[in-house]
């Protein structure tokens, strides 16, 4: 059961306020905004409390989203359902962010209104949704084709802010009835990868959580057949077909997915409902069938002025794209944080079966030899477009009836580092 | 948050809403009312606008109208006799033809919060019990909840409840879930709905065709159930088996509860569903969301207390990620602890070595510690690593491993050689009053072990006078007389010191009655001071330790699936800040500073105060005496009024100063 919901900028403005039960203060938002800010460290617990209210935030685009809850509630479904909320409201305004729900503030009241009642939460599904929603949404920018140019992924959640999200998919799946035009369809794979490589070389874990995730622009629901790989195989002893076996540990499914032709031709069947939705999540741990993407070859010195010197040797082993261009000179930069005693290198592009090497020279005060323990580990952020790490692959997409009218079907790939940590 | 012009604003929009070409053109009227709207999000006051909004209400636009009810909703409360006027349109709404609507206007009439409106909302919601419409009935249903939550005393009609109950067998879902929700609310006196065998059974049947949402509920519901019969049970059990291992962590919890709660007697029922959930858990546990992560690793705390090898060969699943929060991983080492197994040890310490320098310090420090944790079973090992982060002379890394390495000698005193080579030098790279104090404790404790430790000793005593924390200073006065007692030629002189500087000048009345007791105790005798000083050196109730023994699943049970688990801190009795070790196992108040032994000591003396001082050590004595022997309970008041004990104080103290001089040549002889 939940008591409110309010939604919190970064700085503490309210932008959403919802009582749902009665009888709580007003002053609630400044009790939650007052611990959380209290705190020294940077990122405060999920659950706090005051008296008897317990209040459940999540952070998701800039934003703080909180349910205040008695102490039985269950953590899983708040959570889950912030995250729904948080989603739903990407789905509508386009993106997330302080300006889409400050200019959306109606359709999210709307919103909020039709998803819980009383503090019960009644239905988060789109398809539902849609017949009850009658805001627009409005959108700071409008949209436009010539942003699809560099698609690159929307629900993805990057560490990288540097990422920018593409507009493709970053508009209200409603807008579309009125524009008349784009019935389009997105699916894609995504995986996020642990990896954890020792100081001697060796890697200590290789996990991948990965999904598969549609988001659909269509009006008018049809059944939709992704294909995956042929030889895709689940669990450690099933293997199939004679070709290098994609293998997933576990393997999941949405409850809307049909799977009458997995286990045969590897075909999900769905009906997509409007909006974004994660259709299979698979996980593998430790055993991935391809290289990993980059190794790091470091060396520490200390020289004779007292100064550490890291020779940084970065290699990517991805196959070499025929037609790159970037080889040579990719425009790079490095920065020292002191704050978080970090030095940050960026790259911004990486070609496949290239190296890059960086020499840093930091002036540390005091240095000794025992502090050269200190230095690392080597943290890599990246995202690697059109790559899946377990070789998962969507064979075809089909959508049946045909459509009326034009329709476009994208699908795309990607795999991001979830924490890509090399020790030193 | 106040608004500079608050008041401008309001008239200004109260002048569009009653402008007659505004209310002429739908989209201008519109933009107004959600510019009310706005203004009412940023924390203004616009409840003056009630009457103008009122009539904005009658208008066939959904949109405007939902944006209206925001606001009556919101301020209805505060305008009761204005919200009557309102009352007719939601009524008209409520036959309109447009489902949406209907239900709109049920919601919002039963949104409204006001008492003195019941009377007109009863008649549209029996009606809307009874809709054609599935929203309608979704809303009314909830709506008898409000109501009966509106006047918690009243009796609510039985015709209705029996409605309730016949709507459980309702073809939409939600509306199934929405009556158990309502029935809970007001029969909530009589202990909920009532759950017999066909209620449940008809849930449980139903229960494919509910969101996750409604699953969930559907499930903690049933908790109540018990079944009547060993086939029962197994047939719910086998029924409930897929939810058990669904990908949404909501209904994967639920389940789980459900199973622990109707199984409670038969543990191995219980034993085999944590091990079929483990492998969701996991997957939660890799969930993008890192809100939910955490929820998941700390369910899977839960778990591991009753099957503490459940998870051992995943153990890398909880190495932590370095962009994840500081709460997830210090969770996360929590559960590594726990999954060490000869196989994964080096693994696991080679990991936790890497973020014991890590930048956030409450991650490093817990890392120590974790290691620590694990030295109890490997402590060689653990050993090596600690010694060589002393190496990095980092304060906050310090304070940790020597910290930690107190609380292992505490468990397992075959670690106190090489803890003693290790601390040389530590001294001057503490700076936390947590790290001294436990440097203090070993010193004291085994200070004929380590070489240096008169000297440095000598050099806290010096600066005593400096010294700003109360727990230090009692700290010292033990470890000196702690180390008096075996290298009394190296010591005697700087105790005299400081036992001088206590008694005399120190204006803190704790350290100060310490010093004064140690005084008294060294005119026992050393054979007296002797056996109430050196107390035991490891904790007697632990023996060899192979694991941790398995608690029972119903242990807590109860708390799983609820936010018990997220908001409590480490899972362990294990105080962030404390003295010495040996006062930790006697003791469950969180502040330690205050040593035990000494304010128990205190307030008996206070007791007794008017007697002989000579009598009164002797008391305090076996006290202290009694204090190590066994467990104290502690009164927090004495039974003492200020002024007696200002009277029994100065008595005292004119005792203490002259017997304080005789004493002082004591020493010096």
């Amino acid at each position: 059961m939940i008591s409110q919901v309010f939604i919190l900028s970064s700085k503490g403005d309210h932008l959403i306020y919802k009582d749902f039960r009665g009888g709580a203060g007003n002053d609630i938002v400044s009790i939650f905004y007052e611990k959380v800010t209290a705190l020294t460290g940077d990122q405060p617990p999920v659950v706090m409390n005051h008296k008897d209210i317990y209040f459940v935030h999540i952070r998701q685009g800039g934003l703080y989203w909180v349910a205040t809850t008695t102490a039985g509630s269950s953590p899983f479904t708040i959570t889950e359902f912030l995250n729904r909320l948080a989603a739903l409201v990407k789905d509508y305004c386009g993106s997330l962010s302080e300006k889409s729900v400050q200019m959306n503030f109606a359709l999210i009241y709307e919103l909020l209104d039709e998803i819980v009642d009383y503090g019960y939460i009644q239905t988060t599904s789109s398809d539902v949704l849609k017949n009850f929603i009658q805001t627009e949404a409005v959108t700071s920018r409008p949209f436009s084709l010539f942003d699809l140019s560099n698609v690159g992924l929307f629900g993805a959640e990057t560490q990288q802010s540097k990422v920018a999200p593409s507009s493709a998919a970053t508009r209200p799946i409603q807008s579309s009835r009125e524009q008349g035009g784009k019935s389009e369809i997105f699916v894609d794979v995504i995986e996020r990868m642990t990896v954890v490589i020792g100081s001697n070389g060796l890697l200590m874990k290789a996990d991948v959580e990965g999904e598969i995730r549609v988001k659909c622009y269509m009006p008018s629901c049809s059944e939709m057949r992704i294909g995956l790989n042929e030889e895709f195989s689940i669990g450690k002893s099933q293997l199939r077909g004679y070709g290098a076996a994609v293998r997933v540990d576990e393997c999941s499914f949405h409850q809307a997915v049909r799977l009458d032709e997995f286990d045969s031709h590897r075909i999900l069947r769905l009906c997509p409902s409007q909006g974004e939705q994660t259709v299979m999540q698979y996980q593998l741990s430790d055993d991935l069938p391809s290289a990993l993407p980059f190794r790091l070859f470091p060396t520490i010195e200390r020289d004779n002025g007292g100064r550490l010197l890291m020779y940084m040797k970065l290699r990517c082993d991805l196959p070499p794209k025929s037609l790159s261009q970037e080889l040579s000179s990719p425009d790079q930069s490095a920065e020292l944080k002191p704050q978080s005693r970090a030095v940050v290198w960026k790259i911004a592009r990486f070609a496949g079966g290239t190296q890059l090497s960086a020499l840093f020279k930091l002036e540390v005060p005091s240095l000794s030899s025992a502090s050269m323990l200190e230095v690392g580990p080597v943290g890599l952020s990246f995202e690697l477009p059109k790559i899946t790490a377990t070789g998962l692959q969507i064979r075809f997409l089909r959508l049946s009836p045909i459509q009326p009218g034009p329709s476009q079907r994208w699908v795309r790939y990607v795999t991001h580092s979830d924490s890509y940590t090399i020790r030193i | 948050m106040p608004y500079l012009g608050g008041e401008e604003t309001v008239r200004e929009l109260r002048r569009a809403l009653s402008n007659p070409n505004v209310q002429s053109d739908p989209l201008r009227y519109r933009n107004t009312i959600l510019k009310v709207i706005r203004t009412m999000s940023q924390g203004v006051d616009v409840s003056g606008l009630f009457s103008e909004m009122v009539k904005a209400c009658a208008t066939v636009d959904v949109v405007q109208k939902k944006l209206v009810y925001v606001f009556l909703c919101s301020y209805a409360t505060l305008n009761p006799e204005l919200s009557l006027l309102v009352i007719n349109t939601l009524r008209k709404d409520c036959q309109d033809p447009n489902p949406m609507v209907r239900s709109l206007a049920l919601r919002n009439m039963t949104n409204l919060r006001l008492p003195s409106l019941v009377e007109y909302v009863e008649q549209p919601l029996t009606a809307g019990l009874r809709d054609r419409a599935a929203c309608v009935r979704r809303v009314a249903v909830l709506g008898w909840a409000k109501l009966h939550n509106l006047h918690p005393s009243s009796e609510i009609d039985a015709a209705v409840v029996n409605e309730l109950y016949s709507l459980l067998r309702d073809p939409d879902p939600v509306v199934m879930v929405n009556c158990l929700r309502a029935l809970e609310e007001i029969l909530k006196e009589e202990g909920g709905i009532a759950i017999n065998k066909p209620i449940t059974h008809h849930l449980l049947n139903r229960l494919k065709e509910c969101d996750i949402w409604g699953q969930s509920e559907v499930l903690r519901v049933l908790q109540r159930y018990r079944p009547q019969s060993e086939d029962e049970l197994f047939d719910i059990l086998s029924l409930l088996d897929s939810f058990l291992v669904s990908p949404h962590p909501p209904v994967m919890a639920a389940t789980l509860s459900l199973f622990l709660s109707i199984s409670s007697n038969l543990p191995v029922i219980s034993l085999a569903a944590l091990e079929r959930v483990s492998g969701p858990l996991l997957a939660a546990c890799g969930s993008g969301s890192r809100e939910m992560r955490f929820a998941a690793v700390c369910h899977i705390q839960l778990l591991l207390r009753s099957v503490p090898g459940l998870l051992g060969p995943h153990y890398k699943r909880f190495f932590c990620g370095y962009a994840e929060p500081a709460y997830i991983k210090e969770r996360k080492m929590q559960v590594l602890v726990e999954l060490v197994n000869d196989e994964n040890v080096a693994m696991i310490l080679d990991e936790l070595k890497g973020y014991c320098t890590d930048v956030n310090t409450d991650t490093a420090q817990a890392a120590i510690s974790a290691i620590g944790r694990i030295g109890r079973s490997y402590s060689d090992r653990c050993l090596q690593i600690l010694t060589g982060l002393l190496g990095l002379k980092q304060d906050h890394i310090t304070s940790a491993v020597v910290q930690t390495m107190r609380d292992l000698v505490w468990v397992c005193p075959q670690c106190s050689d090489t803890v003693c080579l290790a601390l040389d030098g530590c001294e001057e790279t503490l700076q936390d009053i947590q790290g001294r104090q436990a440097l203090l404790w070993l010193l004291g404790v085994y200070g004929e072990r380590i070489s240096t430790a008169p000297y440095t000793l000598e050099v806290l005593i010096d600066r005593v006078r400096s010294e700003a924390s109360l727990g230090i200073k009692m700290e010292l006065l033990t470890a000196t007389m702690r180390l008096f007692l075996c290298r009394p030629a190296e010591t005697q002189d700087m105790l005299g010191r400081l036992l001088h500087y206590c008694i005399e000048e120190e204006t803190d009345m704790c350290v100060r009655d310490q010093a004064l007791l140690y005084y008294r105790l060294l005119h026992c005798g050393i054979e007296k001071t002797r056996e109430v000083l050196q107390g035991r050196r490891s904790d007697p109730s632990l023996g060899v330790l192979i694991g941790r023994p398995a608690k029972p699943v119903s242990q807590w049970a109860r708390c799983f699936n609820t936010l018990e688990p997220l908001s409590q801190g480490a899972v362990e009795a294990e105080s962030d800040s404390r003295g010495s070790p040996e006062h930790v196992t006697y003791n469950s108040k969180p502040n330690a500073d205050l040593s035990d032994t000494l304010s128990c000591s205190h307030i008996e003396e206070v007791h007794s105060g008017s007697d002989s001082a000579m009598r009164c050590s002797d008391s305090s004595t076996n006290v202290l005496a009694s204090s190590i022997a066994a467990p104290l309970s502690l009164s927090l008041s004495p039974a003492v009024s200020p002024e007696d004990f200002e009277h029994l104080w100065l008595q005292r103290q004119a005792l203490h100063t002259e017997r304080g001089n005789e004493m002082e040549g004591y020493i010096e002889n």
